[in-house]
């Protein structure tokens, strides 16, 4: 159905191709995984399969791509449209019109077919994906769920017989993301759509797939062949491949089920061995004056590169860094949060999870001071981070959910150099400045190693976006940090070295928030979890309670392992490592 | 059975009753015209964003009335009658001979002044009329096929705006989450750039999504058939725009009778429209997309377009009658012509035969 024969891909004006002497089939019906690390190209595999690249991007295309027996050479992406549905990243920036039903139409009015036909498929549409109670609203006011739905509907209408999705569910909480994924299996299954898709989040979907396509970068040759086979050896892998390669167990499991049957042996041997319990300052229990000094305050200095230390009154009680107390905020009519009670401790790393829309982002809001609630108090240091000037960027510091608004420098070095002199623009002491800046720089290198400082920023991968503004924030060096879904686009190593640096802060006193769907990195990095729906706080407490009472927030491990109560595949790893015995 | 009237019926209604405001400056019957539009849009009207125009084209139409007045009462010319008040007048150089400011201020030269202000406003109420009960992006939708591209550019400006206040909230918030001003001037520049960078990002995506999604696809059509198209296209909208302007611009044609100005308009009009119909035809052969559930033109269609081109014949036709202009020199009361108001009021039809709005149209979130 589609096939890659010898393809390079060179952009204008670089120097290496993105791709080099791919070669591959896709036969019809299968449903294809391109995995791989952030850069390596997957994007522009994606878009090589409608022509997009190099029609609509510029640059050399060597080779040949032939979809449906079309070759992308003669046929531009318009002339594939019947033929090859492609849905971006970024569902919502690719909308033409304003309604759900008329976007779904789209595509088929281009093609010009009968009022009849399109009248059916747009009502099919509609019932496949779960959007009838949608089909008048506006696309704006749809959550990215929906939106991603939508897109999805608007190129199936046309009945493709290839589907290109690029991250389909990265923006999506679990719940969501299966909805996504379920209809994509049935059209795989009843429809017999080839499916091609890119995805980070490898544990949502690779047991879905027939077949994976491992791009390994830097000119090295692609790998394809089964999943199980493909993930032995890759780089980028779920938990449930760590785990089963920790296991040692042959054949690879690749999903839940398949590793819980073969598990038995495995948590035979754990049985009776605890998790590690002490990997972070709070690490289950968050009572009151849990190991906070005033002297933590200043050792926070020195890790964050600044040599003052801080002498404001963020020891609040008990050491809490942030406390919120019957919190009601919205925009407009709309009430996103309903009395919230929330504390956040020194030290302590918090996941704030939820479905989209339960609220999670209007409390990061709030916390930093953009939105000022209609009841309750929120106290931060022990101030309220509203109603000031300018926002108290030392007490706390935000990551928004699109990293690179934070940005904008015309270079990466200039880009940190900045947040050197905004720190001292802020009100510290002189010195402040290039210290922050060094700090900025340090982080930036820990987080995205190998990034040539005069990169501009908008040339930078996702993920080297977002440490660039987590580094451009840490040079603030608040007392408070809050992240907006920072795993987006995140691939497997950036994760770690995300986790690292988170810990390596909340070791030295800063109380860390952040709103994620990714039950993995809850499960890796946060102390405690913080579930939110309709905007009240419905569970609050150690990760490891909340996350394994929950079927829609357990991470894999848990499940493979319930009921014992191991959370990632480091945890067994160190479990069975005591012990002398490797796997 | 409730539906959304086709946009185009909307359109035909309400330029017939703007065509009959242009051609009067009678108070009464202006005001009935007012009347008549603002009667149907509080019958008619969806609850949607852009139903809310018809108070914003009212609101500039008073402010026209007020400014013409003012105006008139500071620099224009005078008219001799009834002094109301004077005011200072200032002295211009010899060169500025032609202009006055200030002097006496007379009833006459007010009324003058508010009718023709009125007859402004009424029109731009006629404007905010169509545009609160016919749905922009539908009328869109029922443009003829070789508009259609320029239609999908409207389309994604209209889907712009929205997103650049989106965008410009986004900006200011991480603007303040880096300590910078988010006002003023130097956060204006800061603000700038971000938001087109966005806006640019945005119509690339787009484009992309677009051309995948088999935009512009085309059927083969010989260059000669293209070049006639266009030719026919231009011919016929400088022929619209020709005919128009003699239909209703009576001023242009002064001395003349107003019949003799439709007699003149008219023929041109009526070519104008066959000449660009016949373009827009042969350009749509190029075109090879389909409609989704194009807005059917039904009886309430017809009654409702009848209804406005009723009101406007009725005013071109019997254009000459000396009631549709009282006289402001001297200052008389102006009359009620019993023809023309029941003419006026047949515009009132649609509110009674347009079908009711489907309940629940544009579900809040």
């Amino acid at each position: 159905m589609i096939e890659f024969d010898r393809v390079s891909v060179t952009y204008h004006r670089a120097t290496e191709p993105v791709l080099s002497g791919v070669t591959l089939a896709i036969p019809e019906g299968e449903l294809c995984l391109v995995i791989g690390r952030t850069g390596a190209g997957k994007s522009t595999l994606l878009r090589a399969v409608n022509g997009l690249v190099p029609h609509f991007t510029g640059g050399t295309l060597a080779g040949r791509v032939r979809v449906a027996g079309r070759d992308t050479r003669d046929h531009p992406p318009r002339e594939l449209a019947d033929v090859v549905g492609v849905v971006g990243q970024d569902p919502e920036s690719g909308f033409v019109t304003d309604v759900v039903e008329d976007e779904l139409a789209y595509t088929m009015e281009s093609l010009g077919l009968p009022a009849d036909v399109m009248r059916r498929r747009v009502e099919d549409t509609l019932d496949l994906l779960g959007l009838a109670e949608l089909r008048a609203r506006p696309l704006a006011t749809l959550s990215a769920g929906q939106q991603q739905r939508v897109a999805i509907g608007s190129v199936l209408t046309a009945h493709p017989r290839v589907l290109v999705l690029d991250e389909p569910t990265s923006a999506l909480d679990p719940p969501a993301a299966e909805e996504v994924l379920a209809a994509l299996q049935r059209l795989v299954h009843d429809l017999g759509l080839t499916v091609l898709l890119a995805e980070h989040r490898l544990e949502r979907v690779v047991q879905y797939a027939d077949r994976v396509v491992y791009l390994p970068g830097a000119g090295r040759p692609v790998e394809v062949g089964t999943p199980a086979a493909v993930l032995r050896t890759a780089p980028v892998y779920p938990p449930v491949v760590g785990l089963g390669r920790l296991a040692g167990w042959d054949p690879l499991p690749l999903s839940v089920r398949d590793a819980r049957r073969v598990a038995g042996p495995l948590r035979d041997r754990l049985a009776g061995r605890q998790p590690p319990a002490a990997d972070g300052p709070a690490a289950g229990s968050r009572t009151a004056g849990r190991g906070w000094t005033p002297g933590t305050r200043g050792t926070r200095g020195t890790a964050g590169g600044s040599g003052t230390a801080r002498t404001s009154g963020t020891s609040g009680t008990s050491g809490n860094i942030a406390e919120v107390r019957g919190l009601v905020a919205g925009y407009g009519e709309l009430v996103a949060l309903r009395r919230v009670d929330l504390t956040l401790p020194q030290g302590e790393i918090v996941a704030l999870m939820g479905r989209n829309g339960a609220g999670k982002s209007t409390l990061l809001a709030c916390l930093v001071g953009l939105l000022r609630p209609r009841a309750g108090s929120v106290a931060v240091a022990g101030r309220a981070p509203y109603g000031r000037r300018r926002l108290p960027l030392r007490d706390v510091g935000l990551v928004p959910r699109q990293p690179g608004d934070l940005l904008y420098a015309e270079s990466v070095a200039a880009e940190l150099a900045g947040a050197g002199s905004s720190a001292r623009a802020r009100g510290a002491a002189g010195a402040r400045g290039a210290a922050g800046a060094e700090a900025a720089a340090g982080h930036f290198a820990a987080l995205a190693p190998g990034v040539p400082p005069e990169t501009h920023p908008r040339d930078l991968s996702e993920g080297q976006r977002l440490a660039l503004a987590l580094a451009v924030v840490l040079a603030a060096d608040p007392a408070l940090l809050l992240l907006d879904e920072p795993t987006r686009g995140l691939d497997y190593t950036a994760k770690r070295r995300l986790v690292g640096v988170l810990r390596e802060r909340a070791a030295t006193g800063t109380a860390i928030l952040l709103a994620t769907h990714d039950v993995e990195l809850a499960a890796e990095a946060a102390h405690r979890v913080v579930v939110l729906a309709e905007g009240e706080v419905v569970a609050d407490g150690p990760s490891r309670d909340v996350v394994t009472h929950s079927p829609a927030f357990a991470p894999q491990v848990a499940k493979i392992l319930a009921p014992q109560p191991w959370l990632t595949v480091s945890d067994v790893e160190r479990a069975l490592g005591r012990d002398g015995g490797g796997p | 059975m409730p539906r959304q009237l086709h946009p185009g019926a909307w359109w035909l209604w309400a330029v017939g009753l703007g065509t009959a405001a242009s051609r009067t400056t009678n108070p009464l019957l202006l005001a009935l015209v007012a009347a008549v539009a603002g009667y149907v849009v509080a019958a008619r009207r969806p609850d949607a964003p852009w139903a809310r125009a018809y108070s914003a084209f009212v609101k500039i139409g008073l402010a026209v009335i007020a400014i013409r007045v003012v105006l008139q009462a500071v620099v224009g010319a005078e008219l001799p009658g009834h002094e109301l008040l004077r005011l200072p007048r200032a002295d211009l150089p010899g060169w500025l001979a032609g202009i006055r400011v200030g002097g006496p201020v007379t009833a006459e030269e007010l009324a003058t002044a508010a009718y023709d202000g009125l007859r402004l406003a009424v029109l731009l109420a006629c404007l905010g009329a169509a545009n609160a009960l016919a749905n922009p992006s539908r009328l869109l939708k029922a443009v003829p096929g070789a508009l259609y591209e320029l239609g999908v550019a409207v389309v994604v400006a209209m889907s712009f705006a929205p997103q650049a206040v989106t965008a410009v909230g986004r900006v200011r918030a991480a603007r303040k989450l880096r300590g910078r001003p988010d006002r003023g001037l130097r956060g204006l520049r800061g603000l700038l750039l971000p938001v087109l960078e966005t806006a640019l990002e945005r119509s690339i995506a787009l484009a992309a999504s677009m051309d995948s999604r088999g935009y512009g696809r085309r059927a083969a059509v010989p260059a000669r058939a293209r070049r006639a198209t266009a030719a026919l296209t231009a011919a016929g909208l400088l022929g619209i725009c020709a005919g128009t302007y003699g239909l209703l611009d009576s001023s242009a044609t002064a001395g003349v009778t107003s019949g003799a100005a439709t007699l003149l308009g008219l023929p041109v009009l009526v070519a104008g429209v066959l000449l660009a119909g016949l373009g827009l035809a042969l350009g749509g052969r190029r075109v090879t997309r389909s409609r989704y559930r194009p807005d059917p033109w039904d009886v309430p269609e017809w009654l409702v377009a009848a209804a406005g081109v009723t009101v406007a014949a009725v005013f071109v036709v019997l254009g000459g009658d000396p009631a549709l202009h009282p006289s402001t020199a001297p200052l008389v009361p102006p009359p009620l012509p019993l023809a023309f108001a029941a003419a006026t009021l047949v515009g009132l039809l649609p509110a009674v035969v347009a079908p009711a709005l489907p309940r629940l149209q544009l579900a809040a979130p």
